[in-house]
């Protein structure tokens, strides 16, 4: 191994040469990408909207906020690390509760022609509603804002799992049904080993996409509900007028947005078929 | 004296459009019978039928006396696509079919008729691995073990070779006439391909042409048993059913392609 890189450093050939660049290539043009952004937004900043803070002074304030996020001087002054725990611990609690209810309902659903046609209209209706405005059914119900976050977001990932579901246990091959008929399938086996397993990969598709709106819906649900939560943090620092602040709440909220997102990638690629 | 497998007046429509047309079919026990035809003749409706995985619109099919009403693992099916579930082992494919046909087998039973099945069609080194890991002629294996595993009484192949290259085609042909004279199993098999249906059959059904197909004729074949497929393609009555199937198909049933 060492000796066939040290051939590689003296010896190139014009293929590996080749093989470098490309490398090259996948981690130089992701940071131009960066650097054009910063650039813009410096420009941006310094000329036409003079009132947005400037990449350097936003990049000082996150390092500040990274460097000890989990300060607490009472409930007016917590660190970004525990309103993004706050804020996660929501996503995670709503999004269980969601897909606790969407994957059985989806599965009973999927399995019959007649109840998917039944409850079709009632899903297409409630799925286009933006999730925020199930917040104050929540208030009403739960009487507290924090239980109506949750229950926003369950909301919110109900749908996406619910219709994959579906349609992952309504489209399973006429061949796979043929042979549980053929080989005499229990209901039990029939779910385990072909209805589940063949609707999983749409079920991930659909737990990705809840938890990717999941997470953007609890920023504006927080910002309604006030309290704890990246959401309230945003609010909260545009009311004592610190950009700087909400900048980095942005930028911290899109970096865990994408950590979800690859984490519910990774799933789907395992379960991949 | 009636025959093991018996399909009487057999009609069936898709709406207004008639596949079948009055097929009768007499197949006794341990023969092996092929149906041949073009496509969209209805033959694949007409296996659908014995499986019972489709009702005909009118007639009956009658195993050993017994009207034929649903799909069952006295009849099991081997699929062209295969159709093993992906995400399952080599033995678990074959073991859940085994486990849900004979209920009455302890769990110990089962795995010993999956390991023999599996070790007969010569995949025992493969049994962790999945289905989309193998090869089309190993995959097809697999659903013959499946197929084989259930003790079925009759095993219906719907053109279980259409897919395979011609070599693995007559290695696995070669397999199953070796399977099928030591079970005396009772096999219908769909095929196109006429070298095919000579080579394995007892008897050879010709369709004729759908909408509305029907039996055009029955073909004996007398070529006796073990046959040698060099030697078979040599012999008189080889070229003689050969070239009366080929009249058929290609003449009076000839279609402009």
């Amino acid at each position: 191994m060492a000796t066939k890189t040290i051939r590689l450093l003296f010896y190139p050939k014009a293929k590996n040469i080749k093989n470098v660049w490309v490398v090259a290539e996948g981690l130089i043009l992701p940071f131009l990408g960066v650097l054009v952004f910063i650039l813009m937004w410096y420009l941006i900043s310094s000329t036409l909207a003079g009132q947005l803070p400037s990449p350097m002074s936003a990049f000082n304030t996150l390092y500040e906020l990274i460097e000890n996020p989990f300060y607490d001087n009472g409930p007016n002054d917590k660190g970004i690390g525990w309103q993004l725990f706050y804020s996660l611990k929501r996503v995670f609690l709503g999004f269980f509760i969601g897909s606790f209810i969407a994957i059985p309902l989806g599965i009973f659903i999927g399995l019959s022609k007649k109840l998917s046609i039944m409850f079709n209209p009632i899903v297409q209706i409630l799925r286009p509603v933006s999730p925020l405005a199930w917040f104050p059914i929540g208030l009403a119900i739960f009487q507290a804002s924090n239980e109506a976050s949750i229950f926003t977001i369950a909301i919110t990932s109900l749908w996406p799992t619910l219709i994959n579901t579906v349609y992952g246990v309504s489209s399973i091959p006429e061949d796979y049904k043929s042979v549980a008929k053929v080989f005499g399938f229990s209901k039990y086996a029939y779910m385990r080993y072909v209805a589940l397993l063949c609707a999983l990969p749409f079920m991930l598709t659909g737990l990705r996409i809840s938890i990717g709106i999941a997470w953007m819906v609890i920023v504006a649900s927080e910002m309604l509900a006030g309290g704890t939560g990246i959401g309230f943090y945003i609010w909260d620092s545009w009311n004592s007028l610190n950009l700087n602040k909400v900048i980095s709440a942005i930028l911290a909220i899109g970096i865990i947005g994408y950590i979800l997102d690859r984490i519910f990638e990774r799933l789907q690629r395992r379960f991949a078929v | 004296m009636r025959a093991y497998l018996e399909v009487f007046k057999v009609n069936h429509s898709f709406g207004n459009y008639q596949v079948l047309k009055d097929i009768n079919l007499l197949i006794g026990k341990g023969e092996f019978v092929s149906i041949i035809g073009h496509s969209g003749c209805g033959k694949s409706t007409l296996l659908s039928i014995i499986a019972g995985l489709t009702k005909p619109t009118a007639g009956s099919v009658v195993l050993n006396g017994k009207e034929i009403d649903a799909p069952g693992p006295d009849r099991a099916v081997i699929f062209q696509s295969y159709s093993l579930f992906p995400w399952l082992t080599v033995w678990d494919n074959v073991r859940i079919a085994v486990k849900s046909a004979l209920k009455h087998l302890h769990d110990k039973e089962v795995n010993e008729r999956v390991s023999y099945y599996l070790n007969l069609v010569d995949l025992s080194h493969h049994r962790n691995k999945k289905p989309n890991q193998l090869s089309g002629g190993m995959r097809q294996r697999v659903a013959i073990a499946r197929a084989l595993a259930v003790e079925p009484k009759v095993l219906l192949l719907d053109e279980p070779f259409g897919a395979l290259d011609a070599l693995t085609k007559s290695v696995l042909q070669d397999e199953l006439i070796k399977i099928w004279e030591s079970t005396n199993l009772t096999c219908v098999m769909i095929t196109h391909d006429i070298e095919e249906a000579i080579y394995l059959s007892d008897k050879i059904v010709v369709f004729s042409n759908g909408p509305s197909a029907t039996v055009f004729d029955t073909v004996q074949v007398d070529i006796p048993r073990p046959r040698i497929r060099s030697e078979m393609i040599k012999t008189k009555e080889y070229l003689d059913i050969k070239n009366r199937l080929l009249h058929y198909l290609t003449t009076l049933l000839g279609r402009s392609a």
